[in-house]
């Protein structure tokens, strides 16, 4: 535990007085630089974004090629040609045009879609469709845990990323990070922050009366303290997760605190808005405009975390898809596949993943939704079998329990 | 066993079913029972004071608001356009000024637009009528229901101009009547029909359908069964949800041609309207017209899966993240042998033995929170202070993320974020409330009495200031949980 003093002597002391009693629970936080991962071995970033309300995988990423897909989107197809052409991908996939940067990256190696895709959840409610896609259970209701919280829990102890823990962005953060192992909490401020002292009388108090509380609120502190080290505070104010500037400033935050040297190597972050229901819009509109924030979102990534870039897979994801046909209302009711997006230096890039079911109705799943063909769980186990190394057992009994006849999917990661 | 004259639990029953006490009130000194079931009264919670009636008049004005917003677009264009021609600059329009967060940044902001103007008035309303409330059991219930059957504002104008008068027409005059009440009220109200988008579901075989070959939008009907009615487990297939959204098409909003009566109000529309049978759960429904969908949502709302979903949901909210089964029971036999009877089911929640005795784990909810914090620091918020804590916290009146509102129980809201945030609003609330209270020691006897540890009771007495001492006073374990 020498080595833990040492550490603390860079604290002030209110924060060692707050960190006190409980400090051996924290320890986790306070370890020595070189119990770093093994030399050689890759110190990876993976970051999860949720986009919340099921986005239109048929609107974001357009199957072009298929013959049926301008009768079924009628006024919100969106087109090869034209001012506002789709962005081209492999000839058959194109990409909506509110997502250059994507298309960039896509290019350039560095960006993976994932198309027909689904967990293994069959109904249409938002709620336990998301319960399902961040619990890794086979169906809902089943954990109060996610499944990143279960794959840190799963590392051994001295690992950089067990060791950091995850970041839940958000004052609610995504389930997918909840559970027994630490959770840093962030969120981007927006009101002037207590004094210290304040905090840590808290500290002392919750310290002797309620542990539960003891502990979200070491955790908070310490979270604050890898911001504070990484920089000036962040503008307050400003739009919220369903808007562009929200969307960009989240993932500032995010890549800060995942960039520090002793930040978390794992964010799971969510994204809003995404429940097209009426006037979805084609090139431009309601769904282009969220679009356009996501894309802002992922340069913003690259950006912010340049220096780990090529150790990095963001992965954005989705509860379940819409409808294949347009609705009554010129948008889309809930439906089941839909795509994802697997982007990062650490991705091996410029490559649908795909097994296309077609668009035809006897083709459609229940004759209404784009039939899911590959699991996005073999997905999520692929990418992080490789960018922790763990083992198909473990990630087919703990992370994704129950899930032993779905392998990982096989070279995603650089 | 639950003793009522024990002056812990009684303490405890102020904040677990009201909105926690107010100095003066007598702290627990009082039959606190009595108090909290008289706040049950057929006539439903208190109503708020505001200046628009309801549905229908907002909505008029609304319509007014949005033609003039038009006119002055239009006429700003043709200036700009003779404006350019003589080579004269034409300042810019005033920013919209839609959303709350940027009315709590920018205090000197110019009059609010319509919409948001209403929502203010509606917001500082209904927190006037919760700080007014003796106990707030009622209160608590509006917000209970409101939260269950929620809306939100960032649908647009229409919703941020209703949402209040949705739940001053739909929810307080039925919190204590018959829950199919309070669900027809709720389902063909203006401000869920836009929210859920049932104003632009059209029946594929309506004469409206035909003609302009457009269709249905299921959105309401899922949410109905799945949120509002049976739940997700309840027992219901897609079949369901598109029969329950065909039978319900025609439920619309009156637009400004007034032509199905008042502008903004609820009208059926015969011309949108699926015709036909329609096979719900098993049952065939062949009413004519509106009556087809009262008559659905009447066999919803008496559906037993209903019965044990609201249940549920109650003795979560009230009492315990994971309530006691037997609690739930309970409440669900009410709710079935009263064929629900929401006044019957109020009464069985506060006088149940297992409601009343279970331990306090219940963190407050933000809306919880900052209510009981000016109850008991007797604060009159204005606008910003009520909409820039809720704000933060991640609690903004009448706006959840999704339909299925915001989240209920304590994991959801312990959060290191969450905990840190609610920090920096009791830091905040002292520092405005410190000129005010005299003695932050004496509050404490007042507002958690008996509750208080000794813990709490030497932090608050060893405070450095007196805002430290108060802000101290509401993150106290006693204060946040109940």
């Amino acid at each position: 535990m020498a080595a833990d003093d040492d550490d603390c002597e860079r604290m002030t002391p209110s924060r060692r007085a707050v960190l006190g009693a409980a400090s051996a629970l924290f320890a986790w936080s306070y370890m020595p630089k070189f119990a770093h991962a093994a030399a050689g071995s890759r110190d990876s970033r993976f970051l999860l974004v949720v986009l919340r309300g099921a986005l239109d995988g048929l609107s974001a990423v357009p199957p072009l090629g298929d013959p049926a897909y301008a009768d079924l989107r009628e006024g919100i197809a969106l087109a090869k040609d034209g001012p506002e052409a789709a962005l081209p991908l492999d000839g058959f996939f194109y990409l909506h045009p509110a997502m250059p940067n994507l298309a960039r990256l896509y290019a350039g190696g560095q960006a993976a879609i994932v198309h027909a895709s689904a967990t293994g959840y069959r109904e249409r409610s938002h709620f336990d469709g998301q319960d399902v896609l961040e619990s890794g259970q086979s169906g809902p209701g089943k954990t109060e845990s996610g499944w990143l919280n279960r794959l840190i829990a799963s590392l051994p102890p001295g690992e950089a990323v067990s060791r950091h823990g995850a970041l839940g962005v958000g004052v609610v953060p995504p389930l997918v990070v909840r559970g027994q192992a630490p959770v840093l909490g962030w969120a981007p401020p927006r009101m002037a922050r207590a004094g210290a002292d304040l905090v840590q009388r808290l500290g002392d108090l919750y310290g002797e009366r309620d542990p539960a509380l003891a502990l979200v609120l070491k955790r908070a502190i310490e979270t604050e303290l890898i911001a504070s080290r990484q920089g000036a505070e962040q503008p307050r104010g400003g739009g919220g997760p369903d808007s562009a500037e929200g969307m960009k400033r989240i993932a500032e935050g995010a890549a800060r605190l995942v960039g520090a040297e002793d930040g978390p190597r794992i964010a799971a972050l969510a994204f809003e808005g995404w429940d097209t229901h009426a006037n979805e819009g084609g090139a431009k509109g309601r769904l282009a405009n969220l679009l356009g924030g996501l894309d802002g979102a992922l340069a913003t990534f690259e950006s912010g975390l340049k220096p780990v870039w090529k150790d990095t897979v963001v992965m954005v994801v989705t509860e379940f898809g819409r409808t294949a046909r347009v609705n009554g209302t010129v948008g889309t009711d809930h439906g089941t596949g839909t795509v994802a997006f697997l982007v990062g230096g650490a991705v091996r890039g410029r490559r649908m993943i795909v097994d296309w079911p077609g668009l035809n109705p006897e083709q459609l799943h229940e004759q209404r939704d784009l039939r899911p063909t590959t699991d996005i769980r073999a997905v999520a186990k692929g990418v992080i079998a490789d960018l922790f190394g763990l083992s198909g057992p473990v990630l087919a009994e703990k992370v994704f329990p129950g899930t032993g006849g779905l392998a990982p999917m096989q070279g995603l990661v650089v | 066993m639950a003793d009522w004259s024990d002056p812990r639990l009684k303490m405890l029953a102020l904040q677990r079913f009201g909105l926690g006490p107010k100095p003066g009130q007598g702290g627990a000194s009082g039959d606190v029972r009595e108090r909290l079931l008289a706040e049950i009264r057929s006539e439903g919670a208190a109503q708020p004071r505001v200046s628009f009636s309801g549905a229908a008049p907002i909505g008029r004005a609304l319509y007014a608001f949005e033609d003039e917003e038009r006119a002055a677009r239009e006429s700003r264009r043709v200036a700009g356009q003779q404006g350019m021609e003589q080579g004269v600059q034409v300042a810019a329009a005033p920013p919209m000024s839609g959303q709350p967060q940027a009315q709590m940044q920018a205090p000197a902001q110019p009059v609010p637009q319509f919409p948001q103007a209403i929502y203010r008035e509606e917001a500082v309303a209904r927190v006037q009528c919760a700080l007014e409330a003796d106990t707030g059991f009622a209160e608590r219930l509006v917000q209970f229901w409101s939260n269950h059957f929620c809306v939100s504002v960032a649908k647009g104008n229409f919703v941020r101009a209703m949402a209040g008068a949705f739940e001053r027409e739909a929810i307080r005059p039925n919190i204590f009547g018959r829950f199919e009440d309070l669900l027809i009220a709720v389902e063909s109200h203006p401000a869920m029909l836009n929210f859920l988008d049932n104003q632009l579901s059209i029946g594929p075989d309506s004469r409206a359908g035909k003609r302009r070959g457009r269709g249905l939008n299921e959105n309401l009907a899922r949410e109905i069964m799945e949120l509002h009615t049976l739940g997700v487990s309840g027992g219901y297939t897609q079949a369901d949800v598109t029969s329950l959204a065909r039978i319900i098409t025609g439920w619309t909003v009156v637009g400004r041609d007034a032509r199905l009566g008042f502008p903004g109000s609820f009208a059926f529309n015969p011309g949108l309207h699926d015709p036909g049978g329609q096979k719900l759960l098993g049952k065939v429904y062949r009413q004519e017209g509106k009556e087809k969908g009262m008559a659905a949502l009447a066999d919803l709302a008496r559906h037993p899966s209903t019965a044990s979903f609201i249940a549920r949901k109650l003795a979560r909210h009230f009492v315990a993240d994971e309530p006691p089964q037997a609690l739930a029971a309970e409440l669900a036999r009410t709710f079935r042998e009263t064929g629900g009877d929401l006044a019957a089911l109020s009464r069985t929640l506060v006088t149940s033995e297992l409601a009343a005795a279970a331990p306090a784990t219940k963190l407050r909810t933000p809306q919880d929170f900052l209510i009981a914090a000016f109850r008991a620091l007797g604060r009159k918020p204005d606008f910003g202070q009520i909409a820039g804590p809720l704000g933060v916290m991640g609690q903004t009146l009448w706006q959840p993320s999704g339909p299925d509102g915001y989240p209920d129980t304590s994991a959801a809201w312990a959060t290191p974020e969450g905990i840190k945030t609610r920090i920096d609003v009791a830091a905040q609330l002292g520092r405005q409330a410190a000129g005010s209270v005299a003695d932050p020691r004496a509050l404490v006897e007042e507002v958690l009495g008996p509750l208080a540890s000794p813990q709490t009771k030497q932090a608050v007495a060893r405070a450095e200031s007196k805002p430290q001492a108060l802000a101290l006073l509401l993150m106290s374990p006693e204060f946040q949980r109940r």
